[in-house]
């Protein structure tokens, strides 16, 4: 491969919110890698961290959030480097992104196309109307919506229609990153389907990378390559999709619980387990591993350290278990 | 066009309401205009003078419903009547004569308020906790907090009484000439400089904070963080995005405003004795003058329906969602 670059590089990054009662650490020395042209899927519940992270990446931090650690490449670009005006260039032609909101992203008083064309104006201001409104058609062609709702409003289009729109937008200027903030959460089931057909359609066709957040944990092993668990603003594991199942035991303990928790339709007796207790407030968070007060192998040395991101055969795991120094703590767990 | 013709159609509904009130009310009080003058004659008009007095205004022994066809035909024919007070001088003559000096005053200097106001707001809300931001609201809420004819009082005092820089009333000077000329639009200008001021200051507040909380309202929205994301020039991201959904409810309350300038300003016409119709409408209640208190109740009923049509047309065209009714379809 000649270009080996990574589209995506998160180095070390460390967000904080200030709040009354003093910063709030959301994201926590996180390391992620993507690839040119590969999907990975961020997963989480809500408040781990994710948007967080995805807001980070785009430099859309607003009001307290701070990133107090780490370094976001992009293409070897350094984000946090760029001029103000350099990052409006950079955004979306280098990277974009789709917001979990499909319903509120797009301004009600203008029309579908005004808001296809004003990337156009803002990025390609030698671009004639002409050519500007040509361009925006395709891309209406591009998510199979009728070239007729060019002219439609926001408040004429249904919940999918719109986030198909959203996704045209974009991938107007052709990124080669393009990060997905739950895209489809707040679509029916059906619809949520198709657009993830058309999300991979696309992405195979026109090559660009995706960082796919999402809560949904069957969703995401499905769609990406690789799969990071983010727990506590943590990254608890990375792993290859085709790995995580259950018949693989070499898991973090919470991927595990995530797993257990997924229905399958075609199994009958098969027990679906939750896991047991809430995710963490992160004003305090529990000392060593957040994981430890819900984790079934936890062991007195998940009170006191915090595990870093290890290799285990082929994935990384933030797990005390896997530590072979440790492996005496574990002795109960069989 | 569904839209404006249903708008047309109530504002026809509610004027024929308006009309109907403004019949109704005097006939239910004791006595009537004529009578009133009638008596202030002291008898010396005999009863056929009586009669004819009202006869003149429309107070007939007719059935009410004969009447009532007849005032429709006086309202839509501008046959209103005499004024009492400037007997007998016709009320039409009358509100046309005060009517272009308040819509003139009040209409200009209101819709200076609007416009700079709301400038102000989309401004300082998008520089949010700067210089101006911190200090403009406070300060125009003070002056707005004091009442019109307060604020119009110290401003006569001191720049007209005390410094003689603008005139003490009156809408021109007496050496003038009223007419298309240069002396008497001067005139004219200058003399409505304090009254101006006043109503502005009064008003202005009001425009800058609603702005500018609808402003920090819509900067919040995720169409806006979209649209700075994909690129769109702070401008436009300013106006097209934030202030195009922010001045929604500015254009509702401008409305309600637009009403207000014929009847409102009352005060500041007094204090300032501007000829305007607040002025013409405090002397008619002063000495009962029926007809004219009719035809001005009217005309500020008729010009209040008149912008609110006009409003809701301009809101169909800010707005695409009320003119398909706002659900989805």
């Amino acid at each position: 491969m000649s270009n080996q670059q990574p589209v995506l590089e998160i180095r070390d990054v460390s967000i904080a919110y200030e709040t009354a009662v003093g910063p709030v650490q959301a994201v926590s020395h996180v390391n992620l890698t993507l690839d040119e042209n590969s999907i990975v899927g961020l997963v989480g519940e809500s408040g781990s961290g994710k948007s967080t992270l995805a807001n980070a990446v785009m430099r859309l931090l607003r009001g307290a959030a701070r990133l107090t650690s780490g370094q976001i490449l992009v293409k070897g670009q350094d984000v946090y480097a760029l001029s103000p005006q350099e990052l409006r260039r950079f955004r979306w032609n280098v990277m974009s992104m789709v917001f979990q909101s499909a319903m509120t992203v797009l301004n009600p008083v203008m029309t579908v196309e005004q808001q296809m064309i004003d990337v156009f104006r803002s990025h390609r201001p030698e671009m004639s109307v002409r050519e500007a409104h040509q361009r925006s058609l395709e891309l209406l062609d591009m998510v199979r919506i009728d070239r007729r709702h060019a002219r439609s409003y926001p408040h004429e289009l249904s919940g999918g229609m719109k986030q198909r729109i959203v996704i045209a937008i974009a991938l107007a200027l052709e990124p080669s990153l393009v990060i997905m903030d739950e895209p489809t959460t707040a679509l029916d089931v059906v619809v949520q389907r198709s657009i993830l057909d058309q999300i991979k359609e696309l992405q195979k066709e026109r090559r660009f990378a995706i960082l796919f957040i999402s809560h949904d944990f069957s969703l995401v092993s499905e769609l990406a390559s690789r799969v990071a668990i983010m727990y506590a603003g943590r990254l608890v594991e990375v792993a290859d999709s085709q790995g995580l199942t259950l018949a693989d035991p070499l898991h973090h303990p919470y991927t595990l619980g995530l797993m257990r928790a997924i229905p399958h339709l075609s199994a009958e007796d098969v027990e679906i387990e939750g896991i047991p207790g809430n995710p963490p407030n992160l004003v305090e968070l529990p000392t060593g591993c957040a994981y430890h007060p819900r984790c079934p192998s936890a062991s007195a040395v998940c009170e006191r350290e915090v595990p870093t991101l290890r290799q285990v055969g082929g994935r990384a795991i933030a797990c005390h278990i896997f530590d072979p120094e440790k492996r005496g703590e574990f002795a109960h767990v069989s | 066009m569904r839209y404006i013709l249903n708008k047309v159609a109530f504002f026809v509904v509610a004027l024929w309401a308006a009309l109907t009130i403004n019949f109704i009310l005097p006939r239910l009080m004791p006595g009537n205009p004529a009578m009133a003058m009638f008596a202030k004659f002291g008898g010396q008009l005999n009863p056929q003078a009586l009669h004819a007095l009202e006869l003149e205004f429309g107070f007939s022994k007719q059935p009410m419903i004969l009447q009532y066809l007849t005032y429709l035909k006086n309202m839509a024919e501008f046959h209103w009547g005499l004024s009492y007070t400037y007997y007998p001088t016709p009320v039409k003559t009358v509100i046309f004569h005060s009517l272009p000096w308040t819509i003139g005053l009040v209409g200009i200097s209101t819709l200076f308020a609007v416009l700079i106001g709301t400038g102000f707001g989309i401004y300082i809300a998008w520089r949010r906790g700067g210089f101006l931001d911190n200090t403009l609201p406070v300060t125009t809420m003070f002056l707005q907090a004091m009442p019109y004819f307060w604020t119009a009082t110290i401003l006569l005092y001191v720049f007209a009484f005390v410094l003689h820089w603008f005139p003490l009333g009156h809408a021109y000077a007496t050496t003038v000439t009223p007419g298309w000329n240069l002396p008497f639009i001067m005139s004219v200008l200058y003399h409505s400089v304090l009254p101006a001021v006043t109503i502005f200051l009064g008003s202005v507040s009001g425009w800058i904070v609603g702005m500018r909380n609808n402003m920090i309202n819509t900067l919040g929205e995720d169409y806006v963080v979209f649209a700075e994301a994909k690129g769109v020039s702070s401008w436009r991201l300013m106006t097209q995005y934030a202030a195009r959904n922010a001045i929604l409810p500015q254009v509702t309350s401008f409305a309600l405003a637009m009403g207000l300038i014929v009847s409102g300003s009352i005060l500041t016409e007094e204090v300032f004795s501007y000829p305007g119709i607040g002025f013409q409408l405090t002397n008619a209640v002063l000495s009962q003058d029926l007809p004219l208190i009719q035809a001005a109740f009217l005309i500020i009923a008729v010009s209040v329906l008149v912008v609110n049509l006009l409003v809701d047309i301009l809101y169909s065209r800010l707005d695409p969602r009320v003119r398909t009714g706002g659900g989805v379809q």
